[in-house]
């Protein structure tokens, strides 16, 4: 992909200063910028929880924690990893990224994106409200269920669950008009010769996750409001005593839970390939194949929810279908794992941080996917279900998959945004520091789920407890080395060694044809693509 | 076959001698029932098929982040820019080693797996049924010599030792142990229905390989057929609530002789106890018998002195219910008080007539009544709670 013309308007638009630039603010480089703010913040939130869970289960018995507490923390730590620092961090992304690298001068619609970030602080609140509002003694804490909702568990709960069934509404909005502003971009903004088959792939993760996120999301809100109408208003949807059924909402909730676990891989797939390509200095091996793959993922995510509660019981005909449409799921991801190693081979490669963390994520997210691949399996996933190896599994694919994917993704861009070089010790430091923790955190509770550990127990019997305590320490070491991510971060945007404007040698595409950082309004005048 | 079947004991051994404890476990433990042995076999084949094709990409991926590295002057090969057909050639290949462990090597033995599973009906000798409660589990007999036989199955850790900052020496079986276990005979095949009364809980014996969601309004159902005497260790896998981490079970398989023996002694027992509802107890009697039903029941939420965890669980002492009348004028039991709460429950509060007997029943009012920091002065007694059943 090469470009004809490229503008360099260094020109200054009016824009207000000061706390009502940020939010007024209609620029897809400002909104971006908040995005991902919100998400850093948010990801220590979500991880201090867990670190307080962590320390509860470092040895056997109560410590720290009542049961009640341990259950809010553990749902929390959920739904704020999962709608508040992942989802927001692959949008802050799309949000700078796209219109960069398919030539265009922002969104398509910069008001509804303003809107859409604004919508997730009041999210926020009104998910740790509760904690805060159980001290002064009104309810008894936040939702206490996990983050799955399951009734009637969730009937029985206490004001936290309408708390939370309000901030998952108003995430859920805030997705979806991330979502039509990504699909109309990438419809109607790209730059003249760019076709479909030559957009960015992190392009095509995202649009791929944009219809997901459109299909699924109205159906997690429905089920959410049918929840909310049976605690308050007397209806029966979850409950057997007037016809309804638990399990229902279970089915409900997991058409929208399992293409959600796509939607926070989609734009990590699509950006792996680029940071490879870049330090492999080599062309991605596979285009088509890849784009092809994706679809095929994203077919696949909407066919297969049952998989997640096999144990809740099904017809044999059933089981046989999700557990062969789950397995299938692997097709499309080994071609998607020959293309990125592929892309590695004979190339000329060098390591720099966002490299270290695409090859890292590669392997880890390997096992993420090998060990989706087991739990397919309906029978042995009796044992699995529930157990501490799905606990580690889902870590290998979102922590791992996710968020290790978003920290190369940090690195790889983060010259482009700030204009600044990051430090590359710390960079590399952070890495391994972070990819040793997180597998010493994450084994043991693969062990710890074979030997009979279930997940969500506040307390464990004794032969649990060396495994455990192992964990518990790993998962402080990953969590204090996040600091040094904040911090190279912090100094990254404040001052250092100015980029070029390309940042690294093998770099291409658009989004390094601009300054860094780019002007506040990128592309003024309209490059091409040949 | 024989290479990979080599490896995967390479790979075993490799990690039973990393094994510094001797009964450390690393893989499920021993099945003890025909599904568990199938899921263990399930479970090594594919995990040595995944580990297999984890070390091989690794090794390639290793071998290409030492050799093409631009430090090392590799020069970057110029892939021919996609020549369509190469690359689909090249992209399918792993598509088709995909496509066959996926739906062959592992998709046949899993078939299988699946059908033997859900066979819970034939051959079939006798069936049991399980009901999960907020934060116990209910067994009850359904057919044969022990028809009839039901009781209730608590956690049976002294409180003291789950409770917060507890530091002494714990019990050898610390959160699975249980006062009522449940006895199964050796080698035949139980038919295991599950359902509960609250919400969602999961009966699970990792020794077993069967586990199944018991839902509330509906029976779902599996099996198992214990093929060695011993007493089995699970606990409940569906997070239902906070005592979640506390309804934990335990199953002693006896040979046939064995459990014939213990079914009489049961029937025995639940015969005298059913007595004991006709007899005239004493105020004393009601209110020693009551607090140890206090305790193992209703402690975990209102807590051993009646405080409560207010605002989910009101606490006992003064409480308006605990302290109001029983019986209306009409001799009817007053609805939304004392009696109708234990029996039939509100919102959070379990329903107790199908766990408790009338015996339990009257003692534990009168002890609530009567302790706690309550001084209500009247008894209870279990035939009132008989007739307050019709």
């Amino acid at each position: 992909m090469s470009t004809t013309t490229v503008a360099h308007h260094e020109e200054h638009a009016e824009h207000p200063s000061g706390i009502m630039r940020w939010l007024t603010t209609t620029n897809h480089k400002d909104i971006g910028t908040m995005y991902l703010t919100f998400s850093l913040i948010m990801f220590l939130v979500g991880g201090s929880m867990i670190l307080a869970i962590r320390a509860e289960l470092f040895q056997p018995g109560l410590q720290l924690l009542n049961p009640e507490f341990f259950n809010q923390l553990i749902g929390v730590h959920a739904l704020i990893m999962i709608f508040a620092a992942l989802m927001p961090a692959a949008t802050g992304f799309a949000n700078w990224m796209i219109p960069l690298q398919i030539g265009a001068p922002d969104m398509a619609l910069p008001r509804l994106n303003n809107w859409g970030f604004w919508l997730l602080p009041p999210s926020a609140i009104l998910l740790t409200l509760p904690f805060t509002l159980a001290l002064f003694g009104i309810g008894d804490g936040a939702l206490a269920t996990g983050w799955t909702f399951y009734p009637p568990l969730s009937v029985q709960g206490g004001i936290g669950v309408d708390f939370a069934i309000f901030a998952v509404h108003l995430l859920g909005i805030s997705s979806v008009l991330g979502s039509i502003n990504i699909i109309v971009t990438l419809f109607n903004m790209r730059a003249p010769g760019m076709t479909l088959m030559k957009m960015p792939m992190f392009a095509w993760g995202w649009l791929i996750t944009a219809f997901l996120l459109v299909a699924t999301i109205p159906v997690l809100a429905g089920a959410v409001t049918m929840l909310l109408t049976d605690r308050h208003f007397g209806t029966h949807f979850f409950d057997a005593a007037g016809g309804g059924d638990p399990i229902m909402f279970q089915h409900l909730f997991w058409f929208f839970g399992h293409p959600e676990v796509y939607i926070l891989l989609l734009p990590v797939w699509g950006f792996i390939p680029q940071i490879l390509e870049t330090f492999s200095r080599k062309p991605m091996y596979g285009y088509k194949a890849q784009v092809y793959s994706l679809w095929a993922i994203g077919a696949l995510a909407v066919v297969v929810w049952a998989h997640h509660f096999f144990t809740a019981g099904m017809p044999v005909p059933a089981l046989l279908y999700f557990m062969y449409s789950t397995m299938a799921i692997s097709l499309p991801l080994a071609v998607l794992f020959f293309c990125w190693i592929k892309t590695m081979w004979k190339g000329s490669m060098s390591f720099e941080t966002p490299m270290l963390f695409a090859v890292g994520w590669i392997i880890l997210f390997g096992i993420g996917g090998l060990t989706g691949l087991v739990l397919a399996d309906v029978a042995a996933d009796a044992q699995y279900h529930n157990s501490y190896f799905v606990v580690a599994h889902f870590h290998y694919t979102l922590f791992a998959g996710g968020i290790m994917g978003i920290m190369a993704g940090t690195y790889y861009w983060l010259p482009k945004m700030t204009g600044h070089m990051y430090s590359e010790k710390l960079g590399k430091l952070h890495f391994w520091l972070t990819a040793i923790s997180f597998n010493l955190t994450f084994i043991p509770q693969f062990f710890l789920g074979l030997a009979g550990m279930p997940r969500r127990i506040p307390d464990y019997a004794l032969q649990f407890a060396e495994f455990n305590m192992i964990s518990s320490i790993a998962a402080f070491v990953l969590g204090f080395s996040q600091l040094l991510f904040v911090y190279n971060i912090v100094s990254c945007a404040r001052g250092g060694k100015k980029a070029t404007d390309q940042v690294w040698e093998g770099a291409k595409g658009l989004e390094w044809t601009l300054s860094s950082p780019p002007p506040y309004h990128s592309f003024t005048e309209q490059p091409t693509v040949k | 076959m024989q290479v990979l079947k080599k490896i995967g004991l390479g790979i075993a051994v490799m990690l039973a001698s990393l094994n510094a404890f001797a009964d450390y476990a690393w893989n499920f433990p021993l099945p003890a029932t025909p599904m568990a042995a199938d899921t263990l076999h399930v479970h090594n084949k594919f995990m040595t098929i995944t580990g297999i094709i984890f070390v091989v990409v690794l090794a390639i991926m290793i071998y290409a982040i030492f050799a093409h590295r631009k430090s090392k002057n590799f020069k970057p090969v110029t892939d021919k820019v996609p020549s369509t057909a190469v690359e689909i050639f090249w992209t399918l290949i792993p598509f088709a080693i995909l496509l066959l462990i996926d739906f062959v090597i592992m998709g046949i033995p899993a078939y299988h797996s699946v059908i033997m599973m859900e066979n819970t009906r034939e051959k079939a000798n006798m069936v049991i049924k399980i009901t999960g409660s907020q934060w116990r589990w209910q067994y009850e007999y359904m057919d044969g010599d022990a028809q009839g036989i039901k009781f209730v199955s608590n956690l049976a850790t002294p409180k003291e030792q789950t409770d917060k900052g507890f530091t002494g020496v714990k019990n050898e079986h610390y959160l699975l142990e249980v006062d009522n276990r449940l006895v199964l005979p050796v080698g035949e095949k139980v038919r295991v229905l599950m359902t509960a009364t609250d919400v969602l809980h999961n009966w699970w014996v990792p020794q077993f390989g069967s586990s199944r969601v018991a839902v509330p309004g509906f029976i779902r159902e599996t099996w198992v057929q214990v093929e060695t005497p011993g007493t089995y260790r699970g606990q409940c896998k569906e997070l239902c609530g906070k005592g979640h981490g506390y309804m934990p079970i335990v199953v002693d398989a006896l040979p046939v002789a064995e459990y014939k023996l213990w079914v009489a002694a049961k029937k025995e027992e639940l015969a005298k106890a059913a007595a004991g509802a006709d007899k005239v107890w004493t105020k004393e009697d009601l209110i020693a018998n009551g607090k140890t039903v206090y305790e193992k029941n209703c402690a975990v939420c209102h807590q051993v002195t009646g405080a409560g965890l207010p605002p989910a669980f009101p606490a006992l002492t003064g409480s308006k219910v605990a302290n109001g009348p029983i019986f209306g004028a009409d001799g009817k039991y007053l609805k939304d008080g004392h009696l109708d709460r234990v029996l039939n429950g509100v919102r959070v509060m379990p329903a107790w007539k199908a766990v408790l007997n009338d015996t339990e029943i009257a003692s534990v009012i009168t002890y609530e009544r009567n302790g706690l920091g309550n001084a209500v002065g009247d008894v209870l007694q279990p035939a009132q709670v008989k007739a307050a059943r019709q």
